[in-house]
């Protein structure tokens, strides 16, 4: 199949994308931030449409309306009392918008769809520079404050206690996922990209006992999901997001049944 | 003289939680803060690891003073995944050098827990857990450590085995030690000071003499 160019590219593209949502999900997990992240890829939705609708790429709408709603959701969730019924408002008016620009903008429902479960068949060579660019950014955020954002993630308490600036190191993370949920809607769509950032880590939990290794399974069962996906989407036919999602759900199930079993 | 408090006092908005507060520790000293408990003596430990600003008044620490500070509570729950070697090891450089290994790996024998390194904190007890958090913190090669309520939740087995680690410490590292604690008799056992914070002011003598006039 590598015979063509567009397998190639979606290859390319789609190892970027899972090695970095493998490596920003461990810390998404850590830090309880499966909802936020979910949140973050319906206004990606939104700023998709919105790109659509004003005539650009629909990774810049959703690269501006996530990194904006990082902040907004972020600082909602970490001092709202009611952090769960107000990022659930937030997620209904950005469905809704997205829905309203898709509409005024008169794109076909193969748009909407495209957006929503992903394309990354029709990634060209342009598209792939970009994401493995954007990649790369989000991979050297992640390292440049990694130490801190290690100890954040897992010891909250503990990082405050030695005098790390856990705000700081808050807003480079939401930074970090923003971008990744933008650049990792790419491939499996706005509705599914939360599957990447929270089952391979959420998986790697089960195994890793260090942070490298579950970065290291992190990545590994991000990377068995999209290659095995996209190769069976490519014999089959079928919805590369499909075999995506499934694959990955399997992987956690049996990680989960194992640690069930042996903790009997 | 490691640490001088002088007048020191807090307010959140309306309510007074100490007044013109002053004591001093000395170098080597082992001192329980005691207290009922909602008397102030975390918001006395969060201002002296400046975590806090005093509404008045001020405190210093000797100028060789390296801190190192145990909170009273963590967020580890039973599925915590860290192994115990993993959790010290956050509060050491993120590339980690022969040198660096060298060091946590003295800390986890010098806390007992070298046998169980590699359990995850999420299935350690609660004396394990207590002794890795003080393992992060020797991480720092303080000369004072300031644990908050460490012994609150242990059963007296664990407790027992904290102390005397607490008590090796000041001994043999010549660590200065303040103990926040309710438990008296813990306190009167291994502590040789005490400070006792009690309804905004603080009292300052010898542990043996300790009049115990709190619940």
């Amino acid at each position: 199949m590598f015979q063509y160019e567009f397998m190639r590219y979606a290859f390319l593209a789609s190892t970027f994308i899972a090695i970095t949502c493998g490596v920003v999900g461990v810390y998404v997990v850590a830090r309880s931030y499966a909802f936020l992240a979910h949140t973050l890829s319906e206004i990606g939705f939104a700023g998709a449409a919105f790109a659509v609708f004003i005539g650009i790429a629909p990774l810049w709408g959703m690269l501006l309306f996530t990194l904006l709603g990082s902040i907004g959701v972020g600082e909602l969730s970490l001092h709202s009392d009611q952090k769960e019924s107000s990022i659930s408002a937030i997620s209904a008016l950005f469905i809704g918008l997205g829905v309203l620009f898709l509409a005024i903008s008169g794109s076909n429902s193969r748009y909407a769809t495209n957006i929503l479960f992903g394309s990354i068949i029709g990634v060209d060579k342009q598209g792939v520079i970009q994401l493995v660019v954007l990649s790369v950014i989000v991979l050297l955020m992640i390292l440049l404050v990694q130490r801190n954002l290690n100890f954040d993630s897992f010891d909250h308490i503990g990082a405050i206690a030695h005098g790390v600036h856990t705000g700081l190191v808050g807003i480079v993370f939401l930074i970090s996922l923003a971008m990744s949920v933008a650049i990792g809607a790419q491939i499996v769509g706005s509705l599914l990209v939360f599957i990447l950032l929270t089952l391979p880590s959420s998986t790697a939990r089960y195994i890793g006992r260090t942070i490298p290794a579950m970065i290291a399974w992190s990545v590994f069962f991000a990377l068995i999901g999209v290659w095995a996906g996209l190769y069976l989407g490519f014999i089959t036919n079928w919805p590369v997001t499909f075999f995506i999602a499934t694959i990955e759900v399997v992987i956690y199930l049996v990680a989960y049944g194992l640690h069930v079993v042996k903790h009997r | 003289m490691i640490l001088d408090v002088n007048d020191l006092s807090m307010r959140f908005d309306t309510k007074t939680v100490f007044q013109d507060i002053n004591f001093h520790l000395e170098k080597g000293s082992m001192t329980a803060l005691l207290g009922p408990n909602g008397t102030g003596k975390t918001t006395l430990i969060k201002i002296l690891m400046g975590m806090l600003t005093p509404t008045d008044g001020s405190y210093n620490f000797s100028s060789d003073v390296k801190l190192g500070y145990v909170p009273q509570f963590r967020n580890i729950d039973s599925e915590y995944p860290l192994s115990i070697r993993a959790f010290i090891g956050l509060n050491a450089p993120l590339f980690k050098t022969k040198k660096v290994k060298d060091q946590i790996d003295h800390q986890l024998i010098e806390t007992h827990l070298d046998s169980i390194k590699d359990t995850r904190m999420g299935e350690a007890s609660g004396g394990q857990k207590q002794r890795a958090y003080l393992a992060q913190a020797l991480l720092d090669s303080p000369n004072m450590i300031i644990l908050d309520e460490a012994t609150a939740s242990l059963d007296p087995a664990a407790k027992e085995e904290l102390m005397g680690l607490i008590k090796h410490l000041n001994q043999e590292h010549k660590i200065t030690v303040l103990f926040v604690t309710h438990d008296i008799p813990l306190a009167k056992k291994y502590m040789t000071d005490y400070l006792y914070l009690n309804k905004g002011s603080i009292r300052q003598g010898k542990m043996s003499e300790f009049k115990e006039d709190f619940e």
